[in-house]
């Protein structure tokens, strides 16, 4: 997450003091990243030895005014026009929990699975109720549309996020299904079975391994050869 | 389309629905297949509860029994104080048309009535003057947006449209139990929403739901998350508090 560029975003309609920022960045994201003011003013400091803000002047209570610079608002326009970079994928303890429990004794991959899942709809279905209440308020015509709609921005990718995880614990279970019922009868997908799902699993990866390009997920260009878009 | 934060299910009040013990075995000998291996659940007033499961774990097996359009091998199906299994039949078509609202997975209009009588004719059949009944249908499907398809035959409409008229026919009149099987299949990802935040509102207004779905972003409309695997109930999920929600994970993100 990027506070510097946040705040630069934040300062750019006109000069703003430090726990104005906080609470301004909060209202805009729905409190989903709730910042300190230790954390504004550290970046502030940042942002105004790298040139970006300048300190100047003070309101009638006595709160230091920061001013976006003209390299600030250079800046934060190259931040709007550069995509976020994916090109090393943030290390994800949920994959790397799951890489493990493939080939680790003992270890029920079905119910991990499973404890995930519950975690992660249990957090959609809180999204989706706090979706409902922003839209409800945007459809009100509350006071302050611009918030409302920035938090709902942000609570839809949150929703998408967990859905996309929800759906790969899906896929990973279906999965592991597949692989332990080609495994043979005596591996059926009964709560025995992920103990065996899990072996087939390990043994059907190293089995396919040497001519895998069509049937294994494409790695991202340049990152072949390091198997898998896990490592750093 | 938008829907108030919905209210707690009242506990104390008696489900609307109860399935205690359920089993149902298709076939017998070797092809025999346990779709469901004792299934108990509840469901009250103003409560939506979602059913997810990998393919073949009972979801559809469940609704049509709670439903009454199947029996269950052994077990008990409450609607609404009735224990439809040994209802007559007559009672048990009259609660069927009355109480019960249906979505099934394949839509299933009646090809030889237009949008309109689709939904009507239930409520005929029930003793609604047919004046009423069109009127009842009309206002349904404007609710969904489809008033310009009353009078069209489901080969007239496409394949989200024939879906949203069925929803509209099981949402019809004052049904106490809704049971919907993945009826967001054809609808894409806006429609399925708004069919969504219908469900939602006619539970909020007090009547009992379940849904079958594949999508955890549907399924994230309910107040609770049933998981089915191989027949059986393994987890489930409960609502909580929205506004305690950020405060704690936020941190270690
Ligand atoms: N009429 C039938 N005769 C025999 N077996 C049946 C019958 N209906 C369902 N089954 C079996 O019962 C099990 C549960 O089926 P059901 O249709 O309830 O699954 P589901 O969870 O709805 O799956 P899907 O997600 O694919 O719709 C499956 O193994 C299915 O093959
Ligand atoms: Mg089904």
């Amino acid at each position: 997450m990027s506070i510097r560029h946040g705040l630069l975003a934040l300062l750019e309609p006109g000069p703003r003091y430090g726990s104005q920022l906080r609470s301004a960045f909060e209202s805009r994201t729905g409190a989903t990243w709730p910042l300190n003011v230790g954390q504004v003013y550290t970046t502030l400091n940042r942002l105004e030895r790298d040139g970006m803000v300048v300190q100047e002047g003070a309101d009638e209570a006595g709160h230091a005014l920061y001013v976006i610079t003209e390299q600030g608002r250079s800046e934060l326009r190259a931040w709007f026009a550069t995509p976020v970079d994916r090109a090393n994928p943030p290390r994800d303890e949920l994959a790397i929990k799951l890489a493990m429990a493939v080939g680790t004794p003992g270890v029920d991959i079905r119910a991990v699975i499973q404890s995930q899942r519950h975690h992660t709809v249990k957090a959609m279905q809180d999204y989706t109720r706090l979706k409902a209440q922003a839209l409800a308020a945007i459809e009100g015509g509350g006071s302050s549309e611009r918030d409302d709609i920035a938090w709902l921005l942000v609570l839809e990718q949150l929703i998408f996020q967990t859905e996309a995880e929800a759906r790969w614990l899906d896929h990973c279970e279906m999965r592991l299904i597949r692989l332990s019922a080609a495994a043979g009868p005596a591996a059926p997908a009964g709560p025995e079975a992920p103990r065996a799902a899990a072996d087939s699993g390990s043994t059907a990866t190293a089995r396919t391994r040497p001519g895998d390009g069509a049937a294994e997920p494409a790695v991202p260009t340049g990152r072949r050869g390091t198997r898998g878009p896990f490592r750093r | 389309m938008t829907t108030q934060p919905s209210l707690q299910p009242q506990k104390s009040q008696q489900p609307v629905l109860q399935l205690q013990q359920l089993t149902r075995i298709h076939g017998s000998g070797a092809t025999e297949v346990h779709a469901l291996r004792g299934v108990n659940l509840d469901v009250f007033p103003g409560e939506l509860v979602a059913v997810m499961g990998p393919s073949g774990s009972g979801k559809s097996t469940l609704l049509t029994i709670a439903g009454g359009l199947d029996a269950p091998t052994s077990g008990r199906v409450i609607v609404e104080r009735t224990d439809i299994t040994k209802a007559d039949r007559k009672a048990m078509a009259a609660l069927r048309r009355r109480s019960i609202g249906y979505v099934f997975q394949d839509y299933n209009l009646i090809p030889a009535l237009t949008a309109a009588e689709n939904i009507a004719l239930p409520r005929e059949l029930d003793g609604t003057s047919a004046r009423r009944a069109r009127s009842e249908a009309l206002a349904a499907l404007e609710e969904m947006s489809l008033g310009h398809l009353a009078d069209r035959f489901p080969d007239e409409m496409s394949g989200g449209q024939q879906q949203r008229v069925a929803i509209a026919r099981a949402l019809v009149g004052d049904r106490r139990l809704v049971l919907a099987d993945e009826p967001t299949g054809a609808l894409d990802s806006e429609t399925g929403e708004s069919v969504l935040a219908l469900l939602r509102s006619r539970c909020d207004a007090g009547a009992a739901g379940i849904l079958v779905t594949h999508e955890p972003r549907f399924a994230a409309w309910a107040d609770r998350v049933v998981f089915l695997r191989d027949g059986a109930v393994v987890d489930q999920t409960a609502r909580s508090e929205a506004d305690s929600l950020l405060s704690g994970q936020a941190a270690e993100r």
